[in-house]
């Protein structure tokens, strides 16, 4: 069904792009989405079945129809093995992100690397600390070459718990997790378990397959903490920034380049280089008087608009906007939520789509391969790549919206606990936790995933953080949630001037104040990209652990608003088991199992503590997490 | 008279049943050689949405058909059976049956550039997009049977609120 534009997105921005393209003739997302629907439903439910050759199967969700597949399995175990193999997609995806990680932390160590030094000493000494590697009396080599070699170890089947999950969780989620059998034990074979036991034959128990899924999805928690931790000992623990977002953030007199996809190691150093004078001057002399401007995208967006302030144009469902406005002109990918449109899209246009990874290639993108031998030297080629881009621009299709916000960015665990020592040096969580326990803080959300074409763009997220913002809910987000609170201009003192109820406004900004801002902290809290939603976990570890009891007892809960993904699957899964009531705003494909629906949205509560809560009105959405911080602040004894 | 009749609440929107016409109305009338088919063959009915309501549209044959009425050509006409079909060769592709049609389900054949409908699969026992369906969206049914069976299901459906 061909939707309203209005019904597209709330961006301004993004609708002022769409409009271009409608006219252009220029099919997006959401042209897409209309050929597409309506969609399958037995797809929807999650009652369809590709694993063997005697399929396909499906299973009616009525009275008329097959009950079970050829092989005997029923609904349950169809809808639980869909999950179980979306937990795996995801937990691959950030696995595949960490390693790559892990891996240059090893050839930087061995001086195989010289284009990533190690910036951030402190970050790897603290990791090996946690970890348990030897500091005293050892080079800084040395220590990132043991670091990189236990995390290399986190990916294959170990004798004991990945070393990342057990050493950054507490006690009683440790106890917990052993208790159900769902401790990970590598990373890349808790992907191949959930492939192997969701395979043609072998587990048919819907129970026991989604206690699976959690033992990976834990492994993805690991997986997203160790790509967090080796980004910030490769490239800088992130400290607050101010820079702007949205479309206008495109230069008419630069040469644009944005960075798209989600791994530092590619968007750090073209972000490096492009302050480069030769390149800059090249870029003049083309014609381009601003020289270079560089641009993010989705969640690699995030990290170098944390590490260099560098402006987020925009992120998930909107990413083809960026070409269409006519002004970009190279967009540099490597991997993950990429739409392989963007190819046709940048055809229209001058852009040169740039691809990097060898496992990510686009027919008809220019392959650039980044290693990390000559990461800088590949980054310098893309530059000038662009440059020659730029050269072709035809302006009669430039069209960028005047449209930006401000946002504050780059609120690490490091950066929040630092602000907080500013106000109790000796003890920095204590003020946090007096303000929960006084209800100045009524409770935490995080807010992580991305912008759905079922979705009006943002609507969900907009509407959420109002509601909570009002109740004195501490916002925060990571990923794409932050693009679209960027958008809307969430992420600002302003903000929280205008949103926050009495107790939370108080409390952002007396930390404001103490942190020299001289008025109040920003609404949301960003904290990243998506692989940093470890970050957030980080802070509920160390208050649950301050006020001795575990994650499932504290009033934080976690909120995806408009998901697409299998990695948001797998987030989402890992935020339940770690006692997190988790909300989706978009029904996931699991009704056609009343067990499955059962077990994730109630029984879990029992297991773990977290539990899934799907609403898709985000003001009843608001309303039921609010009434979920209720209940666990009752449970500590504190005001409701 | 066996006709098709849709429920739309039994409706997952899978487009089998487009799959299933298009395999039918394929030189080969295999799936694999009708996916291989060029120009691919088409399907004569559509499953289309609006709000949250999914069903298949497909040509009911009418009795007073507007199609069959406008048809300045004389290439649609009802054959023994009921079913308002073509004769191929007498389609000049005026689409007055196109803009007749109430159900939109009236195409066009771009390669031969006529009007193309839905002809009952008239060979068949069962239509092939009936065959398709996993969920009995789409049914055959006896017209004069049918009526006693839609009574029995509104008694049943008028009177379930009142059990205990």
């Amino acid at each position: 069904m061909e939707k309203n534009i209005k019904e597209k997105s709330l961006d301004r921005a993004t609708l002022s792009v769409l409009n271009v393209a409608e006219k252009a003739g220029v099919r997006t997302v959401w042209d897409r989405y209309a050929a597409q629907s309506p969609q399958c439903g037995f797809g929807e439910t999650g009652l369809c079945c590709r694993h063997c050759m005697q399929g396909p199967c499906r299973i009616s969700p009525f009275e008329h129809g097959a009950k079970e597949g050829v092989c005997g399995a029923n609904a349950d175990v169809m809808v639980a093995r869909g999950i179980c193999r979306a937990v795996a997609g995801g937990t691959a995806s950030h696995g595949g992100h960490a390693k790559h990680m892990a891996y240059t932390l090893l050839k930087s160590a061995r001086g195989e690397a010289a284009d990533y030094p190690i910036r951030d000493e402190s970050k790897l000494k603290a990791v090996a600390a946690r970890i348990g590697v030897k500091t005293e009396g050892r080079t800084i080599n040395e220590i990132a070459a043991d670091v990189a070699k236990i995390a290399l170890a986190d990916f294959s089947e170990k004798e004991s718990p990945l070393t990342w999950a057990a050493t950054t969780v507490t006690k009683g989620r440790v106890e917990t997790f052993l208790k159900f059998g769902v401790v990970p034990t590598g990373i890349d074979s808790s992907v191949a378990e959930s492939m192997h036991r969701t395979t043609y034959g072998v587990d048919a128990d819907p129970v026991n397959i989604l206690l699976g899924a959690i033992k990976c999805a834990l492994a993805d928690y690991s997986a997203c903490h160790m790509a967090t931790d080796l980004a910030d000992i490769l490239f800088g623990t992130p400290s607050p920034v101010v820079t702007q977002s949205n479309l206008g953030v495109l230069k008419k007199d630069a040469v644009n380049v944005a960075l798209h996809g989600h791994n530092a190691l590619l968007s750090d150093i073209v972000a490096q280089v492009a302050g480069e004078k030769e390149l800059n001057e090249k870029a003049k002399a083309a014609g381009a008087k601003e020289g270079i401007n560089v641009v993010g995208v989705c969640c690699t967006g995030n990290e170098v608009m944390m590490r260099h302030k560098i402006p987020l144009a925009t992120s998930s469902v909107s990413q083809e906007a960026a070409i269409i406005t006519g002004a970009l002109d190279a967009m540099v990918v490597d991997y993950q939520c990429i739409m392989p449109s963007l190819a046709g899209i940048a055809e229209c246009y001058h852009t040169q789509l740039i691809t990097t990874m060898p496992i990510a290639k686009i027919p008809k993108a220019l392959h650039i391969e980044f290693h990390e031998k000559n990461a800088k030297e590949s980054a310098r080629k893309i530059i000038e790549t662009a440059i020659e881009a730029f050269k072709k621009r035809d302006a009669a299709k430039i069209q960028i919206p005047d449209v930006t916000s401000t946002a504050y960015a780059g609120f690490s665990t490091e950066a929040i606990l630092g602000a907080l020592a500013l106000v109790n040096k000796e003890d920095p969580l204590k003020p946090l936790i007096d303000n929960i326990v006084a209800g100045n803080i009524y409770g935490v959300c995080l807010f992580a995933g991305c912008n759905t074409v079922k979705v009006t763009q943002d609507a969900n997220y907009t509407a959420m953080i109002k509601e909570l913002a009002k109740h004195n809910v501490l916002i925060l987000a990571t990923g794409c949630a932050s693009g679209a609170f960027a958008r809307h201009g969430f992420m600002t003192p302003e903000a929280t001037e205008k949103y926050a109820g009495e107790g939370l406004k108080a409390v952002l900004t007396a930390v404001g104040k103490a942190a020299g801002l001289g008025g109040p902290l920003p609404l949301v809290l960003h904290m990243g990209s998506c692989v940093d939603n470890s970050r957030a976990a980080d802070v509920a570890v160390a208050v649950a652990n301050k006020l001795g009891v575990d994650l499932n007892m504290l009033p934080v809960v976690a909120s995806a608003p408009e998901p697409v993904t299998e990695k948001a699957v797998a987030i989402g899964t890992w935020a339940v088991a770690a006692g997190l009531p988790t909300h989706l705003g978009v029904v996931p494909p699991v009704l056609g199992s009343k067990v499955v629906t059962g077990v994730l949205t109630s029984a879990a509560k029992d297991l773990f503590g977290g539990y899934f809560i799907v609403e898709t009105d985000p003001v009843a959405a608001a309303g039921k997490l609010i009434a979920v911080m209720g209940e666990r602040r009752k449970g500590l004894g504190l005001s409701a | 008279m066996k006709q098709i009749f849709v429920r739309p609440e039994l409706c997952m929107g899978c487009r089998s049943c487009e799959i299933g016409c298009a395999v039918q109305h394929s030189k080969d009338k295999t799936l694999f050689s009708a996916v291989l088919q060029s120009p691919p063959p088409s399907p004569r009915l559509f499953v289309e949405s609006a709000e949250d309501v999914k069903m298949p549209v497909i040509c009911r044959h009418c009795e007073e058909a507007p199609c069959l009425n406008g048809c300045i050509s004389g290439c649609l006409y009802r054959d023994e059976k009921g079913f308002v079909r073509r004769k191929k060769e007498r389609c000049i592709g005026c689409w007055s049956c196109m803009m007749l049609c109430p159900f939109g389900v009236i195409t066009r054949d771009k390669e031969k550039r006529i009007a193309v409908k839905c002809d009952r699969c008239h060979k068949l026992d069962l239509p092939a997009c009936v065959n398709a369906c996993p969920t009995g969206a789409l049914q055959l049914v006896d017209l004069d049977e049918v009526p006693k069976e839609i009574r029995g299901r509104a008694v049943l459906s008028g009177t379930r609120a009142y059990k205990p």
